[in-house]
């Protein structure tokens, strides 16, 4: 099965981890093309769900479905970003390998230390779509948090995905990169679905098409629009006291920060 | 007594040839221990290993094939917890550790009459090395790199990003649990020859200061054993000239190693 109607679709999922209930009852459908922010406070279950779409936890209960197939089962077709601080700061691998692991796969892919051509090439291309190509040559460990951030993302862009799933892209990324890195991923999105997984309610103001709120329980919002409801769901308290600031585009960055039916960019 | 004489003794020839196979399974096993944060693991299977040692003793069978059993057990269980409660996984090492070093000394204590020295155990004797743990170690020092060599690309991208690899597909479990089998079996041939404490020395100090230079796991293996292989003649060679232990020897050299490479101001090679 090649095609699919949805991106994503989730119905009915529930998820305990040790007893504690992380995800209740989901439903979420995705649209091919969406650029869905999932926001949501620290353990509200943002990355769980991500798991769960990439078919690396099993839900207790309900159906997922991803492009089409059960999760895990989309393998190549999927690119993924995984949290920052998982990754090895001091491993040893220069910037074009590192994107090359986006092509392991199991099986024969694991295998040997083979220097393939081709693989080199397809790396040196995603590196070139996220502004990285000059850097291919350097130790991962010698770039920037930013520079780090576009290189996972090459590695996620190697096997040509459909659907990009992001968790916490813009962790420790400056303010300046920060935008940077937004407009690199409105620019995928011309190409592929983007889930985008952030804690940050300014990641709203950059071009996102849908918002979810995950905190336990899931709210979807087809426009991305941040609301009182959304704010206190996500981050608990009430509305006089705003967690949030508002990053918008322009000349100068500027911050608005405030109440939660203001307009925005 | 120069050097060159003392090469025609038996005893440093097999002290030499055990420096440098230990130099290459560390290289190789240690660059994998060290990426992937696993020297506290190690240590806690080197120790543990030493129950093994006791059952051997009261049981009356052979040390080494009951050693190294009893040591891959153990290091599966570690294994285990580290994969499904990996919050929780250091105080179990550290459980494992002392429980298994309390259970070989007790049981050592029940066995009539026959002692092991525990200090060799931890210090080992590289200059009274057998010929029969020579040839193990070398075919030891032949397998693992071969095996690490067939799953080098699964094993990089699980030591990179254990969560990447499990996305793409990669048994990242079964990797883990390899991996564990062999720095277990590593360890126990090695502690024979070198002692426990060489071991760790030899596990982590090479490979530490090879990762800081290296553009590649497999560059930094390499580098690891050409290393090691150094501190070893370097403090055979010391230990013979001086009449020092010579554990102890090689180890000074690899530590003065390391802070003289923490001073030198890191730079990737070009």
């Amino acid at each position: 099965m090649n095609s699919s109607d949805h991106a994503v679709e989730i119905s009915g999922l529930t998820l305990t981890l040790g007893g504690t209930t992380i995800l209740e009852d989901i439903d979420l459908t995705v649209e091919h093309g969406d650029y869905l922010a999932v926001l949501g406070a620290n353990g509200g279950g943002k990355s769980t769900l991500l798991k769960v779409m990439l078919g690396l936890l099993k839900p207790d209960s309900g159906s997922v479905r991803i492009l089409g197939m059960p999760p895990g089962e989309a393998g190549g077709r999927i690119g993924y970003l995984p949290q920052y601080t998982h990754v090895s700061a001091s491993f040893p691998i220069t910037v074009v390998e590192a994107v090359r692991m986006g092509l392991v796969s199991p099986g024969r892919g694991m295998l040997g230390i083979t220097k393939c051509r081709e693989e080199t090439k397809r790396a040196m291309g995603a590196l070139e779509r996220v502004g990285m190509d000059r850097h291919a040559r350097k130790r991962v460990s010698d770039l920037s948090g930013g520079q780090k951030q576009r290189v996972f993302i090459a590695r996620a862009l190697v096997s040509d995905p459909q659907l990009l799933l992001l968790d916490e892209p813009t962790a420790s990324v400056d303010p300046q990169n920060r935008v940077h890195l937004f407009d690199l991923l409105l620019e995928l999105n011309k190409n592929m679905t983007v889930i985008m997984v952030s804690h940050d309610i300014s990641a709203v103001a950059h071009g996102v098409k849908s918002v979810a709120c995950v905190n336990r329980t899931l709210h979807f919002h087809p426009a991305p629009a941040i609301t009182g409801p959304m704010v206190r769901m996500s981050y608990g308290g009430d509305e006089d006291c705003c967690p949030i600031e508002l990053v918008t585009h322009g000349d100068i960055p500027h911050r608005v920060l405030g109440k939660h039916d203001q307009d925005q960019e | 007594m120069s050097i060159i004489e003392a090469l025609q003794f038996d005893f440093f020839q097999h002290a030499l040839a055990a420096g440098l196979l230990a130099s290459i399974l560390c290289g190789v096993i240690g660059s994998l221990v060290v990426v992937n944060r696993l020297v506290f693991l190690a240590g806690g299977v080197a120790h543990a290993a030493y129950g093994g040692v006791g059952l051997a003793v009261i049981l009356g069978l052979p040390i080494l094939p009951v050693t190294s059993c009893f040591a891959v057990f153990a290091a599966m269980i570690m294994a285990m917890v580290t994969l499904k409660v990996r919050e929780r996984a250091d105080t179990v090492i550290g459980v494992i550790w002392a429980a298994g070093m309390a259970f070989g000394v007790v049981l050592l204590d029940l066995a009539p009459g026959y002692n092991v020295d525990l200090m060799s155990y931890l210090f080992g004797s590289i200059m009274a090395v057998a010929t029969g743990d020579l040839w193990l170690m070398g075919i030891l020092s032949a397998a693992v790199p071969l095996v690490v060599l067939v799953f080098y690309r699964g094993l990089s991208a699980m030591s990179f990003d254990e969560d990447f690899a499990r996305a793409r597909g990669v048994p990242v479990n079964a990797l883990y649990y390899l991996l564990i089998g062999m720095v277990a079996l590593c360890v126990v041939t090695l502690i024979r020859v070198a002692g426990l404490i060489l071991v760790i020395a030899m596990l982590t100090i090479p490979p530490f200061i090879a990762e800081r230079r290296a553009r590649s796991l497999g560059r930094m293996m390499i580098a690891s054993t050409l290393l090691g292989a150094m501190f070893c003649l370097a403090g055979l060679w010391l230990a013979f000239r001086f009449d020092l232990t010579s554990g102890a020897a090689i180890i000074a050299v690899s530590s003065v190693t390391f802070f003289l490479s923490l001073a030198i101001p890191q730079r990737s090679e070009n």
